[in-house]
């Protein structure tokens, strides 16, 4: 266990450099995500269309062809930024797709009703959006984009083993080749790194749900 | 799918039509324009430049049979990969939810427990894990096995909880039916709950398949001799100096297997719908799509 002590400032600042991609992924890919879910349940069919050839396009590769095509392509079109950049852009646009499906289950779930009887009782389109259908849908989405978000703080280790540099892989790679140590005890530390991003995530998303869970 | 827009809109009527039109207008000459600026873009950078293009879709030159040999070699890597780890998953993960549904409160804990921590791991630190163990424990065996253990271990949690969703959700009746025709509680839920569970959630499954299909790829930042379809497009890139064009040709390819696992799962979902077995599923929980109201959005 010696590693940990020597070097736990180390192990730290990985771990917070892990987390500020996980949390600048977890803002892009809400806005945008969001973006893109309003696209798709927009009445205009160009909108429509954009979004959902996004989804589908996005949502099929995988993260790591997304995120080589960036930091190796991008370049070639004169566009350069550091790989950190690269990688939490590529987060975000990898992870947006997940969040607008996410989006859009949750809107699905308001019963018809619900947007019927808004009308039967004569509020007007806005009234009836903003007061009756919204609300709704803002509570049936938190399950949905939680586990999103969940998801995508352990896709942020992936584009932290790409290599973005400082983070708990390079941490990890630093102390087993150039210090020396024994793989297996530095990778459990590692582990318990994300477990600990993950899990109290999780733990955090199941008291949100429990608060705005609606009785239907 | 008209199910949002069904809630959020009103049948149009002629001066939202108008609107509507003219705001799509709008969009589409946006969308162009991002669209124009980007090949322009790519003109101007010569990443249309036919040597960029050529080893990977003119047969003709000598690059292509080469080019599409290693990948053709690597996309056979990674399906053999995912394949294994599907049928471990499954396997594993159906006897996983068995066992768990039938322990009790105490006897559960600890398979709870180690559940939610391989679901809490990324799965490319899952991958390296297995990976340093093989090392640690002296196990001299090809990366490959790393990859298939490491996916099989996070995907077979997730299998194991997509069955245990599907029996839970079946009617009571049934097992006490079982019960009472005098089988054993192994055997009610070996031949009555976890049947009728799996048909339930097989379209659920085939997502997941494509999620493992997918996670393969992911070998590429963790370990370095798995000859998957991605290590081969990392040498080809390297090789042709093209990378926009290898890893736009590799996201087609596995964008089209992932489409037809897709196709897959709806083509099982409408079979089953037919059978009549989706009223097996909680109706309550069901996703409510509002196919009678489709008159709405017209």
């Amino acid at each position: 266990m010696e590693f940990l002590t020597e070097h736990f400032d180390d192990f730290v600042n990985g771990f917070f450099r892990s987390l500020s991609i996980a949390l600048w992924g977890a803002v892009g890919s809400l806005l945008l995500g969001t973006l893109l879910a309003v696209f798709r349940v927009s009445p205009i069919p160009v909108l429509q269309g954009f979004g959902a050839a996004y989804v589908t396009l996005v949502r099929n590769t995988p993260l790591t062809v997304l995120l080589f095509g960036m930091a190796f392509g991008v370049p070639g079109l004169g566009i350069n930024a550091s790989f950190y950049l690269f990688g939490v852009v590529t987060l975000i646009l990898y992870t947006a797709a997940f969040v607008c499906e996410a989006i859009r289950s949750g809107i699905a779930t308001v019963p018809i009703g619900q947007a019927e009887a808004a009308r039967a009782i004569g509020l007007t389109f806005g009234q009836s959006l903003g007061l009756v259908i919204l609300p709704q849908a803002m509570r049936s989405v938190v399950p949905p984009v939680g586990s999103v978000i969940i998801a995508m703080i352990k896709n942020s280790a992936v584009v932290g083993a790409a290599g973005v540099g400082s983070d708990l892989f390079s941490v990890y790679k630093r102390m087993t080749s150039a210090l020396g140590y024994a793989p297996l005890p530095v990778l459990t530390a590692v582990a318990v790194a994300f477990l600990i991003m993950t899990l109290s995530t999780g733990a955090l998303l199941a008291l949100a749900e429990r608060r705005m869970a609606v009785a239907r | 799918m008209s199910a949002p827009q069904a809630v959020l809109f009103d049948a149009p009527g002629p001066r939202a039509r108008r609107r509507i039109l003219i705001a799509s207008v709008v969009a589409g000459l946006a969308v162009l324009a991002l669209l124009v600026v980007a090949v322009l873009r790519l003109v101007e950078r010569g990443q249309f430049d036919a040597e960029k293009w050529a080893p990977l879709v003119d047969p003709s030159t000598k690059e292509f049979p080469q080019v599409w040999g290693l990948l053709l070699d690597g996309l056979l890597v990674t399906l053999q990969a995912a394949a294994l780890a599907v049928v471990a998953s499954l396997l594993i993960g159906v006897t996983l939810a068995a066992v768990r549904l039938s322990l009790g409160r105490a006897g559960r804990m600890p398979l709870v427990a180690l559940m939610e921590l391989l679901r809490g791991l990324p799965v490319v630190v899952t991958i390296l894990y297995v990976y340093v163990v093989f090392l640690a424990t002296g196990l001299d065996v090809e990366q490959f096995w790393a990859l298939v253990v490491g996916l099989t271990l996070y995907n077979c949690v997730i299998i194991a909880e997509i069955t245990r969703a599907g029996v839970q959700s079946l009617p009571k009746g049934q097992v006490e039916a079982g019960l009472a025709v005098g089988l054993t509680k192994s055997q009610v839920m070996r031949l009555i709950q976890l049947p009728q569970a799996l048909r339930a959630m097989l379209p659920a499954i085939i997502s997941q398949l494509v999620v493992i299909l997918k996670d393969t790829a992911l070998a590429i930042v963790v370990l370095n001799s798995v000859h998957d379809l991605m290590w081969h497009a990392n040498k080809i890139r390297i090789f042709l100096d093209n990378p926009l064009q290898t890893y736009f040709v590799v996201a087609v390819i596995y964008i089209l297997l992932n489409l037809v696992l897709d196709r897959l799962a709806h083509w099982t979902q409408r079979r089953l719908s037919r059978a009549g077995t989706e009223k097996v599923v909680d109706e309550a929980n069901a996703p409510v799509e509002g196919e009678p109201r489709r008159s709405t959005t017209a």
